[in-house]
Order: structure tokens, then C-alpha cells, then sequence
């Protein structure tokens, strides 16, 4: 009895310290799904290419309930030592100073491979703080597409080749395929702030905020009620009142997709990256892909369209050991052929060149129609002020303020000046608080 | 009466640690930290804070999202109370007068109250779903267009409906057993006198129930104003235009999503106080001065 009560222990014993040898690496991230199950799988296959660490990945819920997460867990001092965050949660991060390790800071202190110039342009410019040091972890990045259906195009007539390319042919081509009775609605969309608002403003080369767009620093005022956004806002009550837009709910929008997933409405405009999830849905007719359509009486239109997705922060405050770690995994995850899987099965866009070039040297790009739009799209024109990105404090809840003016507008509370005019109003105010609280 | 003496002084305070403990660390405690969080400015780290003496406060005054929300509010918990309490009124009278099977009966409509209220709201934002649900396709044959998505009543009305139909079990059976204690002789006298069932029902049944009815008002009260957070969460979260954000579920968004936590602690001072009142109004007033 006590010998084998001995084994047992020695064996107990040993199980622990194997356990020990490897260091565990907390990743908190918010890819559910198809995604989450990629995710895993590229984790696992970083853990199986070394012994001494092992990553272990969370699902946390949506963006912003992960961002919460990590930044509760944080005040409680058990904060995860990588933690995906939302573009939009970049201005909060970069003022936590004392919370985050910057990704270039990691990468020099544990002596990783790490060459910034490596990123795509159109990513890196959305993640680095005014000296040009990148602050986190390029991963998903993703822009806004339009995807139609191409079986109702036919029936109503229209060229299924031809996606409308400006605003006009998009009322144009949805009055048509209303009138046909090949759908009920012509278009929806998904994040009526990222898509409708922000993009909108990147796409016609028009300001969102001052200090270009709050790159250049906390004092940053938001001012998206220029005159383009308000003719667009205008226009999508005026179509949602004729009901050839149906609006699909604030953040991400859940109930678009359905939308056009049940033919109901012939086209969405939502994120590169639902690519997959829209083929998946998309089986009883043929899907088209196109650019953001666009007002071809604004000049400079079109300019080109901003990144939205999320980057891997590092949280301070973890044994050194986990850095080392954190290190390697990163170089593992921007390595081109972990990138080049990962954009090619989820449809995020390659952040780094040598991805994108892996795939075309692949024929990834001509084997699988409409892969390569969002990038076609990111990278239209050299980016100006106005379309290299965003960066707000206090922003998850100003796109909340967002998606309620825009329900106002709809509501018929308010018009779109007055609304966009809220928004511009409320939004100073919440800016206001975060640049007095960050200082 | 004979009083129980505990000789040992010690024995009565151990007795009663456990309970005192809990009250502390759940209660008192935490509601400590947020009357301190709620004179603080604090950046969502943690890192900087200062004290702002109340400005929390006034800013909550001039916000006017937050005189919404108490509109909102207002307009939910009578709502919630009113149809929750006259649906259960109304089941609870019909099963009075039931002579076979009412224990089937019973059985059966206390079941929604075992459902957790997340589970109710996704239950009836599915059943109300604008693409796939049952109802707004019905409701679209007699031409009424439901979209809970962008009008701001028809959400209200989802998150009523949603609230009211878990409670309805809870108020049947305290209306049950109060029907129960009202003597058959008070309504057959009244019947031989030549009332009929709706004069006898306003003028006998309902003020001989209304101990049960003021308890199950500040049950109700509380239980909209305070426990129905998931159900907005899981059906329109506070959407839209912040048409159902009620007081608890903008505090959670407020200090959790928008990770404004000074803001949002202010807000939960003034939840506490609401408590507070409410729970004096039950002991002093509707526990003494409504006969049983």
C-alpha cells in the first residue's frame, strides 16, 4: 500500500514538473466560429513546434467584452499576457502606458526577428504611435466589401458581372430588382459606424476628426458632420423610408447578414473577413464580390478604404519568461506561411507583403474570385490624412453613440445634420474626459 | 415569551459570523467601493486617478441620456408591472373557479418562472426576430411591419412582453393562494344578493386581495427595475437609441463597455438609494398598514 501510495506521488510529481517545463501564455482573443477553430489550430501548430512553451487561447466573446475582460482581469492583476483588441480600443491602449508592453519594445528586449517595413503600409500606419514604432501585433485586418447575389441580379435583369459601382447605380440597380420582384430589398449593411461612417469618410478623402483623424494626438476632435457624410446619412433614411435599405442593428449589424443570406436583400457591404461565413450561408445562389460603391460627384472619390479588425496586445505585469514567449509566438504568427493560411481561410487581409506574395506566386488570387478585393481596395491610392486610419480615445463607446444617432435618423427624431451633428457633439465630450484622464 | 439568555457573549457573534461575513463581502464592501469609485476620475486601466468631488454627479443630471434612461425606466417597470400582475390576476382568477385538473393547471403555468431570464430573452427575441421569427410574420399578414431593430416602441414592447411572461408565474401563484383565503361564503352571499361575477370580482375578491396585490407591486417594481438586465442584454441591449437602456443596464454599459468607471459608480449611488426607498416603502407602509 504505501509503495504504491510512493509511485503514485513520484508519478504526481513528475507529471507537475513536465507541466512546469513548458510556460503557459494566456492569449484572450474574440474570433468565435470558423475563425476561433483556424485560431486554435495555428496555436496548437506553434505549440507543436517547440517544447518550452505553450500558448493557450481563450475565447473572450465579442471585441469589446474581451477588451473588458483583459482590462478588469488587469485591475485585478490577473491579466493574460497577449490579449486581442479591436482597432477601435487602440486609443485606449496606447494611453495605458503603463500597462502594455509595446510590440516593437518586446521584440527588441528579447532579441526576436522583427522587421516593421515587413507590414503592409496600409496596416502598420493604423498601429504605430507618432515616432513610428509599431505598439502591437498586426493579425486580423480586415476592410469592408460589397457581396451580392448574383441569381437576383439576373432575374431583375441587371449584368450579374457588374456590381453597381457608385451610390447612384446602387439606388439605380436596387429600384430595379425591387421593382422586378427579384428581392424584396436592395441592400443592407453590417457596422453602420465602421462601414457607413468611417469607411464612408476614408473612401471620399473626407476628415472623421482633427490631428488626421487623432493619429496625431489626444487632443483630437472628432468632425465626421461634414457635408459628404450628411448627403450619405440623408440618403439612407430616404432609402431605408423607400425600403430599399434595410438596416441591420447597431455594432456589427447580426441581423444583415440573415438579410441577405435569405435573398430578402440582393446585396450587404460587410467585412472582407465574413467571407468565409458568407460562403458557407450563401449555398442556394451565386455570390459576386465588389468594391465599395461610391459618389463619383465627391472628388478624390474613390480614395481608399481603412483597415478594422484587431492586433495582439501585450499586457504588462507577467514573469519574464512569458515575453520570451510571447517573442517566439509572434514570430511564428507573422512568419508568411502562417499568414498567407490564415488570410486565405478566413478572408482577413495578409499583413505582411511576403504573405500576399505567397499567395499570388500560389494563384490563390485567381482560383478564388473576389479574395483579393479588399486588398485591391486598401491599397486603391497612396493614403492621404484622411483615409490612413483612425484613432480615438474613449471610441467603443463613441461608435455606440453612432449606431444611436443613425437610429434617430431612422426613427425620424432627427435629420441627418442634426444627428451627425450629436454625434460630432457627444463624442468631444467623451474625448474631452479620456485626454484629461490620460494625463 | 420566554427569552432565550446566551450566557457566553462570544457564542451569539460566532453564530452569527457566516451571515454577517457574507453581508460584508457582498454587500457592504462592495457597495463601499462604489460610493468611492463615484468621486473618482479614473482612466480605464486604473493608472490615473483623481478625485472629483461630484461631478459625477451633476454630469449625470445634465446628461440627457440619463433622464432618459429614468424615463425608459419608468415607463418599463409600470409596464412590466402592470401586465405581469394582470395576465397572473386574470389566470389566478380563472383557476378559482376551475373544479377539475386546476393543479394540471398550475403546475403548468408556474413552469416559465423555472426559465432563467436569458433564456426568456433569447426565447422571445428569436420568436420576434425580424428575419426568422413567427411573430413578425404573422403580424406582417394583417400588415403591421415589426422591427424591433430600428422602432424604438416595438422594442419596448419586445422587452415587456419578455419580462412580464417570466414574472406572470410568480404573481399566479401569491394570487392563487390569496384567492384561496378569500372565504366562498363572502361571494355566494353576495350571488344570493343578485351581484354578478364582475360586480362580486370588483367589489368583494379584488379588496380582499389587495394585501397580495401591494406585496407583488414592489415585488414587481423591484424585479423589472433590477433583475431584468439580462433580458434587455440578450434582446435589444439597450437599443435602439437607447429607447430600453433602463437604469442597471446603462450602468453595466457605461462601466463595463464603455470603461467609464466613475460614471457609471455614480450611477449605481443613485440605483442604491432607489433601493434604499424602496425597501423602507415596503416595511413601513405596505407591511403595516395593509391588514392581513
Amino acid at each position: 500500500m504505501s509503495r504504491l501510495f510512493t509511485a503514485s506521488a513520484v508519478a504526481l510529481i513528475a507529471s507537475l514538473s513536465a507541466a512546469h517545463a513548458k510556460t503557459e501564455i494566456q492569449w484572450w482573443h474574440a474570433m468565435g466560429g470558423e475563425l476561433g477553430a483556424k485560431l486554435e489550430e495555428i496555436v496548437k501548430g506553434f505549440n507543436e513546434s517547440q517544447d518550452e512553451y505553450n500558448v493557450v487561447p481563450s475565447y473572450k466573446g465579442t471585441y469589446p467584452e474581451t477588451m473588458t475582460a483583459a482590462i478588469a482581469a488587469f485591475r485585478a492583476k490577473e491579466q493574460p499576457a497577449i490579449v486581442q483588441v479591436f482597432e477601435v480600443g487602440t486609443g485606449t491602449m496606447m494611453a495605458a502606458e503603463g500597462a502594455i508592453v509595446p510590440v516593437y519594445q518586446l521584440m527588441e528586449e528579447q532579441g526576436a526577428e522583427f522587421d516593421p517595413s515587413a507590414f503592409l503600409p496600409a496596416v502598420v500606419g493604423y498601429y504605430t504611435d507618432t515616432d513610428g514604432n509599431m505598439l502591437s501585433m498586426p493579425f486580423n485586418s480586415s476592410t469592408p466589401i460589397l457581396y451580392y447575389n448574383k441569381d437576383v441580379f439576373e432575374k431583375a435583369g441587371l449584368d450579374p458581372a457588374a456590381p453597381p459601382k457608385t451610390w447612384a447605380e446602387m439606388e439605380e440597380f436596387s429600384k430595379k430588382i425591387m421593382e422586378s420582384g427579384a428581392a424584396k430589398c436592395g441592400f443592407t449593411t453590417g457596422w453602420v459606424s465602421w462601414i457607413q461612417t468611417e469607411n464612408l469618410s476614408a473612401f471620399h478623402n473626407q476628415p472623421i476628426g482633427t490631428e488626421q483623424n487623432g493619429i496625431g494626438g489626444p487632443s483630437a476632435r472628432l468632425s465626421l458632420n461634414g457635408p459628404v457624410q450628411v448627403k450619405h446619412w440623408e440618403n439612407l433614411k430616404k432609402w431605408a423610408d423607400e425600403g430599399i435599405f434595410k438596416y441591420g442593428g447597431p455594432v456589427g449589424g447580426d441581423n444583415a447578414p440573415p438579410l441577405f443570406y435569405s435573398q430578402e436583400c440582393a446585396m450587404i457591404m460587410n467585412s472582407s473577413a465574413s467571407r468565409a461565413g458568407v460562403i458557407a450561408n450563401a449555398k442556394d445562389f451565386e455570390l459576386g464580390y465588389g468594391m465599395l460603391p461610391y459618389y463619383d460627384d465627391v472628388e478624390g472619390a474613390p480614395q481608399n478604404s481603412i483597415i478594422g479588425g484587431a492586433t495582439l496586445w501585450v499586457l504588462s505585469g507577467r514573469p519574464d519568461e512569458e515575453y520570451a514567449g510571447a517573442a517566439k509566438f509572434f514570430e511564428y504568427l507573422s512568419s508568411p506561411e502562417v499568414q498567407a493560411d490564415w488570410h486565405q481561410f478566413s478572408g482577413y487581409l495578409p499583413i505582411t507583403q511576403a504573405a500576399y506574395d505567397l499567395g499570388k506566386e500560389q494563384g490563390y488570387y485567381e482560383e478564388n474570385p473576389g479574395s483579393e478585393v479588399g486588398l485591391q481596395q486598401v491599397t486603391l491610392n497612396e493614403p492621404t490624412e484622411n483615409s490612413k486610419g483612425l484613432r480615438f480615445g474613449n471610441y467603443v463607446q463613441i461608435r455606440g453613440i453612432i449606431d444611436e444617432e443613425f437610429e434617430q435618423l431612422l426613427a425620424g427624431d432627427k435629420d441627418a445634420q442634426g444627428a451627425l451633428d450629436a454625434v460630432v457633439e457627444r463624442g468631444d465630450a467623451l474625448l474631452e474626459e479620456f485626454e484629461a484622464q490620460s494625463q | 415569551m420566554k427569552r432565550t439568555i446566551f450566557n457566553n457573549q462570544l457564542l451569539p457573534w460566532l453564530l452569527l459570523a457566516p451571515q454577517l461575513a457574507i453581508t460584508f463581502i457582498f454587500f457592504l464592501w462592495p457597495a463601499g467601493q462604489a460610493v468611492k469609485q463615484s468621486f473618482l476620475s479614473q482612466d480605464a486601466f486604473g493608472i490615473n486617478t483623481t478625485f472629483v468631488g461630484l461631478r459625477n454627479f451633476t454630469a449625470l443630471l445634465d446628461s440627457a441620456e440619463y433622464l432618459n434612461s429614468l424615463k425608459v425606466t419608468a415607463v418599463f417597470a409600470v409596464s412590466v408591472t402592470l401586465v405581469s400582475m394582470g395576465v397572473a390576476l386574470l389566470l389566478a382568477v380563472s383557476v378559482d373557479r376551475m373544479l377539475k385538473s386546476s393543479r394540471v393547471y398550475t403546475t403548468l403555468l408556474v413552469w416559465p418562472y423555472a426559465v432563467a431570464p436569458a433564456v426568456a430573452g433569447i426565447l422571445w427575441w428569436f420568436i420576434f426576430n425580424p428575419t426568422v421569427g413567427i411573430m413578425p410574420y404573422m403580424l406582417d399578414m394583417i400588415g403591421y411591419d415589426w422591427n424591433h431593430v430600428s422602432s424604438k416602441s416595438d422594442a419596448m414592447i419586445l422587452v415587456v412582453i419578455a419580462s412580464a411572461w417570466k414574472q406572470i408565474s410568480y404573481n399566479f401563484l401569491f394570487f392563487v393562494a390569496g384567492l384561496q383565503a378569500i372565504p366562498a361564503s363572502l361571494r355566494e352571499a353576495a350571488a344570493i344578493d343578485g351581484a354578478g361575477p364582475v360586480r362580486r370580482f370588483f367589489d368583494i375578491t379584488f379588496p380582499l386581495l389587495s394585501p397580495t396585490t401591494f406585496f407583488l407591486l414592489v415585488v414587481n417594481i423591484v424585479y423589472a427595475m433590477f433583475e431584468t438586465f439580462a433580458v434587455i442584454d440578450s434582446t435589444t441591449e439597450g437599443g435602439p437609441a437607447q429607447a430600453t437602456n433602463i437604469m442597471v443596464y446603462k450602468v453595466y454599459f457605461d462601466g463595463f463597455v464603455g470603461q467609464n468607471m466613475g460614471s457609471s459608480a455614480a450611477q449605481s449611488v443613485v440605483l442604491m438609494l432607489i433601493v434604499i426607498a424602496l425597501t423602507i416603502i415596503q416595511f413601513r407602509w405596505v407591511e403595516k398598514k395593509v391588514e392581513y
